[in-house]
């Protein structure tokens, strides 16, 4: 076996993803949060370096280019909020903010 | 077993167990350093597929930037007492979990049951991989996504700066 087939990409990068989706709905802190977003990102980006290697083409690694900067904009924008909403409500705790909870 | 699926394996095994560590971390300080980790063993994850210059910009803008604004905002709220830090056990792990394995079991069933056939990577894999073969992708066929990325950076760092003031009136 001199290479992995790509399979074994799109496993490792569905794991992840996995990984990051549990990240999301268990945890109660807003940073942690976003980093488990982050890793379904990541994730993703994974799956899409694999298949451009393996197909031979390069727009899966300019894909990866795009997500990237939106990864940056959207930790930006979101830190931005967790300091909002930490000096209104003194928390980052998600379950702890339920001004528009109906 | 060559040197490629060695490393491939180990830089594999690494991201899942620094990812599952991220989310398991009790401390956010501790969970953001394991995040530097997972960052970098998909660096490495990425070299192993060839791709040099996915793998130097995920250093740079992951694990360098993104990774100082996490920890420079835990640091800024100083959420330092650790009773508050505590989990409380909720009725949203029951399901985290059933929806986890349900990815899982489906993830599983797709890849196993359609093969895609592609067993090693392309012969050009180490060709597009370069920074000037992208380069020339990016700032020719890939020119107005380009100019809509700075679009949406610049957009981030107004909104940025008008959520983190301290007063919306001047």
């Amino acid at each position: 076996m001199s290479h992995l087939p790509l399979e074994a990409y799109i496993l490792l990068s569905a794991t992840l993803f996995t990984i990051g989706v549990v990240g999301v709905l268990t945890r109660r802190n807003a940073i942690i949060i976003l980093m488990s977003i982050e890793i379904m990102l990541n994730a993703v980006n994974l799956s899409l370096v694999a298949f451009s290697a393996y197909l031979g083409n390069a727009e899966g690694q300019l894909l990866v280019f795009f997500v990237m900067a939106v990864a940056a904009a959207e930790a930006a924008v979101g830190l931005a909020i967790v300091i909002a909403l930490f000096r209104a409500q003194q928390t980052v705790y998600v379950d702890e903010v339920n001004l528009m909870r109906w | 077993m060559s040197v490629d699926v060695f490393f491939a394996l180990l830089f594999g095994a690494s991201a899942v167990g620094t990812a599952l560590a991220v989310i398991s971390r009790r401390n956010p300080v501790a969970s953001a350093l394991w995040m530097i980790g997972y960052f970098l063993m998909l660096a490495g994850l990425y070299l192993t597929l060839q791709a040099p210059l996915v793998a130097a910009l995920q250093v740079l803008i992951y694990a360098g930037a993104i990774m100082v604004l996490v920890v420079f905002v835990i640091m800024l709220l100083n959420l330092g007492n650790p009773e508050q830090l505590r989990e409380r056990f909720n009725p949203r792990m029951g399901l985290a979990a059933a929806l986890g394995a349900l990815f899982v079991l489906q993830f599983l069933v797709f890849v196993l049951s359609r093969p895609t056939g592609y067993t090693q990577p392309s012969s050009q894999a180490s060709e597009i991989g370069t920074p000037g073969f992208l380069g020339r992708v990016l700032f020719t066929d890939y020119l107005l996504p380009f100019e809509a990325v700075s679009l949406l950076l610049l957009a981030a760092v107004v909104g940025a700066v008008v959520l983190a003031k301290r007063k919306l009136e001047p």
